[in-house]
Order: structure tokens, then C-alpha cells, then sequence
């Protein structure tokens, strides 16, 4: 059976399935970095001082970035190996956010991951995960959660 | 941080309001290939064209990260970062080489609950042709 064209890759029985959680740095050097490539002018993204009279302990995660610290597991795309979801098929959907304090450049943060719903459209054609993730800072304080709805297109 | 007239107050917007537009230079194979290092997202849909035309597109489709990192910075631009309660997004067209990316945002709500003054924005960002890529919200916090 050739795996691509396996449908449905994933049945409603994958809900609660958790993905490894993992603890990851925020470095000031990539947070500078994702600042040049999202073409993000302002300073209190790049230069401390401005970050530090700015009220935060250093350089602050951009809203979208925690999505990317998500990704630096050693293979972010482990569960979908795991799940056997073809990559070349996957679109991203949907992406939600709510954050409870705003992370730091020096903050160690430790990610969980849980898929939360599936669901199909189109007789099976597209298959929707959404997959949550909770982030705390090491004293286990809650800063955000996130989801990400991915879609696999059989068309 | 945000404007030079400080931190908007929640007394001050009415629904219906916009904030100022944002238009980002159009997207290149570079930009693409700087997010992928930048983001840590190595999916090879975005930068290598061959993996692309082996999964049945024409060519590399931008992140949607890298669009809702546009939306979320019309509202860094407008309030502090640690103003920002919640954002989402969702993809309705995929972005690719050459499109010229325009992030709008509108109050669609006020509301006060336990004691926050809450303001919720629609954000959508569209190309030079006016196709919605993104649409979504923000929900900000306001004094």
C-alpha cells in the first residue's frame, strides 16, 4: 500500500495523543534574526536597551515566534512522522494564540503538545489536526498557549 | 514601540476605526530562504523548488508564518507587545513569489469584562491583486 495515498491519515481516536514536550532557550541572536527576516523595524525587537526601557527583562518574543521555538525540537516534524502525515501534502490552516505574559530573550520555556480535535471536510478529501501547545517558564508559570490547525489535502 | 503619542486609550477608539496599513516589499525566493534559517520551520515546501513540484505545486508558497508575523506587527506597531491578549489567523489563499502582501486592521469590538478594557481588531492581509491571504483577529488590552 503506498503510505502517501493512505486516507484517512488520522481518525478521531488520535485526539488527547501528545507530542514530546521539550525545553528550549530563547537566544537574543535568533530573536534579532527573525527580526530581519520579518522585515520588523522596530528596535525594541533587536536592541536591549530599548527592550529594557521598554518595561521587558530583555529582548521580547515577537507574538508569532513562539510558533518557531516550538520547531527547534530535534526533528519538529517528529509527529508526523510518527502519525505518518505526508509533509508534501500538509497546509497550514489555521494558527491561534493567547499569551498570559510576554516571553524574553535568557527565558527558558517548556513547551507541551496535545492534538485537540480532528475533523474532515469535502467526504474525507481534507483532513484537519489542530494540535495545542501550552508554554510555561521553568517555574512551571503558564505564558501562552497556541494552536496550529494543520489540513492534509487529498486533491 | 508603538506611536509617538503613547499607548492609544481604549476611550479614544470606536469601532470602525482603522489603523494605518502596512505594505511589505513583495516576497522573494531570499526572503523565504532567510525565514526558513530565521524561523527554524526547514519544511522544504518553502525553499526548494523541487520538493515543491514533487508535491504537485508550480513553485515554493511563503509560510503562513511569515504573513501572520506581517499581521501581528500592525499591532506592535500600535500598542506595546504586552498589550496583546490573544491573535489568530486563518489561511484562506496561499502566498507566493512576487506577491506584494497589505495587512489592514479595524476595531470590530470594544468590551469591558473584569475590570479589562478589551478591543478587538479583524486583520486581514491581502495581495496587489486584493485576494485575502489571512484573515484574523487581535485582542488587545488597553488602558
Amino acid at each position: 500500500m503506498n503510505v502517501e495515498n493512505r486516507r484517512p491519515v488520522v481518525t478521531a481516536e488520535l485526539i488527547g495523543y501528545r507530542t514530546p514536550a521539550f525545553e528550549v532557550e530563547v537566544e537574543k541572536g535568533r530573536l534579532r534574526l527573525f527580526a530581519k527576516a520579518t522585515g520588523q523595524t522596530d528596535p525594541v525587537y533587536t536592541d536591549e536597551a530599548v527592550a529594557m526601557a521598554a518595561g521587558y527583562r530583555g529582548l521580547p518574543v515577537p507574538p508569532t515566534f513562539l510558533f518557531c521555538l516550538e520547531m527547534e525540537r530535534d526533528d519538529p516534524y517528529d509527529w508526523f512522522h510518527a502519525l505518518g502525515i505526508p509533509l508534501g501534502k500538509v497546509l497550514h490552516a489555521e494558527q491561534s494564540f493567547s499569551y498570559l505574559q510576554t516571553a524574553c530573550a535568557g527565558d527558558v520555556l517548556r513547551f507541551s503538545g496535545e492534538i485537540i480535535d480532528i475533523h474532515h471536510k469535502k467526504d474525507g478529501a481534507l483532513e484537519f489536526i489542530v494540535h495545542r501547545n501550552f508554554v510555561a517558564d521553568r517555574s512551571g508559570h503558564a505564558i501562552a498557549e497556541f494552536d496550529r490547525t494543520i489540513v492534509i489535502r487529498h486533491l | 514601540m508603538n506611536t509617538p503619542f503613547g499607548t492609544p486609550r481604549y476611550d479614544s477608539l470606536q469601532v470602525g476605526d482603522h489603523l494605518p496599513t502596512l505594505t511589505m516589499p513583495a516576497i522573494t525566493r531570499h526572503a523565504l530562504a532567510v525565514y526558513c534559517g530565521a524561523s527554524g520551520d526547514h519544511n522544504p515546501v518553502h525553499v526548494d523548488i523541487d520538493f515543491a513540484r514533487a508535491s504537485g505545486l508550480d513553485d515554493v508558497i511563503a509560510n503562513g508564518m511569515l504573513v501572520m508575523s506581517y499581521t501581528g506587527r500592525v499591532i506592535t506597531d500600535w500598542v506595546p507587545q504586552s498589550a496583546i491578549r490573544a491573535l489568530d489567523t486563518r489561511f484562506k489563499a496561499v502566498t507566493r513569489i512576487g506577491d506584494e502582501l497589505t495587512v489592514s486592521a479595524e476595531v470590530i469590538e470594544k468590551r469591558e469584562e473584569d475590570g479589562r478594557r478589551l478591543v478587538r481588531m479583524a486583520l486581514e492581509a491581502r495581495d496587489q491583486h486584493g485576494e485575502v491571504k489571512t484573515a484574523g483577529h487581535a485582542l488587545v488590552e488597553l488602558p
